[in-house]
């Protein structure tokens, strides 16, 4: 997630190639075409296709093309939409709050306080090996912590702290909350950390020497610099957890809800115009969000 | 801070990190021991005896389902993710490298491609493929929605990579003769190699593991994550874990594999350097 954006990257001339017949005015398109075409065929289709779709009409085994408004008033107009959101905003903002502040302190412990750089490596390494196994295992792995007999419930059954197992551990929104801290804090660690490395230490020196402490030097140096890395964290803890569904649907034992759920249900029973203008409403609140955020941080430099 | 004395701060942070770390392995690591449960434990502890019963009850296939089949698409989907992945980063990667008309739009489309929740991707592909009349299957749909993640994380690496690049490396093999393939061959391409199989992992790993990408987009066959997540469902044994064990076994030996290889030509570009 390091230095990017076109115009960054582009600041470096490339001298002029040689007066022979070249490809090269051409080459940047040539080398970008693939790249061009992936996201043409597989992002933006696929999303007009939805927004096409949700004014669709439906019954129980096709889809109908037409133009209607009827999926987004059943959408915007229900109730239930409404409690949904405001059910996944609740786990956005919980989840938000812990991996900002659990990612934040590994960052800043694996920035300031790991001296060796080979150290630094090795304990980034620990942290990121995690994101490349399945999710899926990784919530499966909680049973045996969470379960009515599990690792905890028997414990303090054990110690005597409880006489009857806790039944909110596992199947709730304690183990929605828990399992998506587990999964979506790497990507608070990994930005805030690339920006805490490229903190000049001179500055701390600096702000040391005027006679600040370590608090002032935390919320006056350190903070506002590592802003860019929290805002490109905060984007993906956010978007990831407002499109959920798989951590809410397992987690949860299908009692909670989330509007990524609800959308992955009306696929299940084929609603597709239904679900379409539905994640039509998501995808316009998420890139809202994205846009808040953008406008609070500006993170260009950091691209 | 450096060159001081390790203070209070430093015991709580290591403390927190510490706990870190186990809150990520210890679930991991207790599936592990629990897959070895004995043939009449259950999903908890205490363990009942040791056996390897539930990774032999994962081969059989009316137990689990078809869990070879899952794995080998999953395997191959993995490989073409990772080869286009690699292809297509790197390429854009240098495209990136001058200013060329729309590159900004771009860049902030891959950019969008990580932000858009996932279930729409699967939705949109699904919805797209019903439209066009054409059949979703791993090897197409599936492996389309697997780029939109796997792509834009290859091309940030790129991007790192290239930033911190320096082009005098280039001008003197241009100024020494070299075409523009030689240069790209002997000069570029020896020393992004590293990266570049960083970038190979990353595609692998992120297309073995997707799920809620595949979940419209797989067809009428299933790929391990799939598999696994149909499994939980209706299965109340430690196969469950052995499974687990296995595939992220599986894992762990291809970042092993990676990280090998990166570390070889390091030391091989460090010896030629």
């Amino acid at each position: 997630m390091a230095d990017i954006t076109a115009e960054h990257a582009a600041v470096k001339p490339e001298p002029q190639s040689r007066a022979r017949f070249s490809l090269a005015p051409f080459a940047s398109y040539l080398q970008a075409l693939p790249l061009a075409i992936v996201l043409g065929v597989f992002l933006l289709l696929p999303i007009a296709t939805i927004v096409m779709v949700s004014f669709w009409d439906y019954d129980s085994i096709r889809i109908i093309p037409d133009f209607m408004l009827l999926n987004y008033e059943e959408t915007l107009l229900s109730w239930v939409t409404w409690k949904t959101y405001l059910n996944t905003l609740k786990y956005t903002l919980i989840v938000w709050a812990l991996t900002l502040f659990i990612g934040f302190w590994v960052a800043y412990f694996l920035a300031f306080h790991v001296r060796s750089v080979g150290m630094q490596m090795m304990l980034f390494l620990i942290c990121t090996v995690p994101f490349l196994t399945s999710n899926i295992i990784r919530m499966i792995s909680w049973i045996p912590f969470l379960g009515r007999n599990g690792l905890i419930n028997s414990t303090l059954i054990n110690m005597g702290v409880i006489d009857a197992p806790l039944e909110f551990l596992l199947f709730s929104d304690f183990a929605v909350v828990l399992a998506m801290v587990h999964l979506y804090t790497l990507f608070m660690v990994v930005p805030i950390f690339n920006t805490l490395m490229r903190i000049d230490r001179a500055l701390i020196e600096a702000a040391r020497d005027a006679g600040a402490n370590a608090f002032q030097i935390l919320t006056n140096v350190i903070i506002p610099l590592a802003k860019p890395g929290i805002a490109i964290g905060t984007i993906f803890v956010v978007t990831l957890t407002m499109g959920d569904f798989i951590t809410v649907r397992f987690m949860s034992g299908g009692q909670s809800a989330s509007v990524g759920l609800m959308i992955a249900n009306q696929i299940s029973v084929l609603q597709y115009p239904a679900a379409a203008a539905n994640a039509v409403v998501l995808l316009g609140v998420v890139l809202l969000i994205v846009a808040g955020i953008l406008r609070v941080v500006n993170i260009r430099k950091e691209l | 801070m450096e060159g001081e004395r390790r203070g209070l701060g430093f015991w709580v942070l290591a403390i927190f990190f510490a706990v870190f770390v186990l809150f990520l392995y210890g679930p991991l690591t207790t599936i592990f021991i629990l897959s070895f449960q004995g043939p009449d434990g259950g999903l908890t502890f205490p363990m009942n005896g040791v056996s390897l019963r539930w990774f032999r009850n994962l081969f059989e296939t009316q137990a689990v389902g078809d869990f070879g089949g899952a794995f080998t698409r999953s395997f191959v989907l993995g490989l073409m993710v990772m080869g286009t992945t690699v292809f297509v980063s790197l390429l854009a990667g240098m495209a990136f490298r001058r200013p060329f008309w729309g590159a900004g739009p771009l860049f902030y489309t891959a950019i969008a491609s990580l932000i858009v929740p996932s279930i729409l991707v699967s939705l949109g592909i699904g919805l797209l493929f019903q439209v066009t009349g054409f059949r979703p299957a791993w090897y197409s749909s599936a492996f389309g929605a697997h780029l939109t993640w796997a792509l834009p994380f290859g091309l940030l690496i790129m991007f790192a990579v290239f930033n911190r690049f320096n082009p005098s490396y280039e001008e003197a093999a241009r100024d020494l003769g070299a075409s523009p393939w030689q240069t790209f061959r002997h000069v570029l391409l020896p020393l992004i190699l590293p990266s570049l199989i960083g970038v190979g992992l990353f595609g692998f790993t992120l297309s073995y593991d997707e799920f809620a990408r595949t979940l419209m987009t797989s067809g009428s066959f299933n790929t391990l994550p799939l598999e696994i997540y149909g499994m939980t469902t209706n299965v109340t044994t430690p196969v469950l874990y052995a499974l687990g064990t296995v595939t992220t076994g599986f894992s762990l030996l291809i970042i092993v594999l990676a990280l090998g290889a990166i570390y070889l030509s390091q030391r091989a570009r460090r010896r030629a350097g």
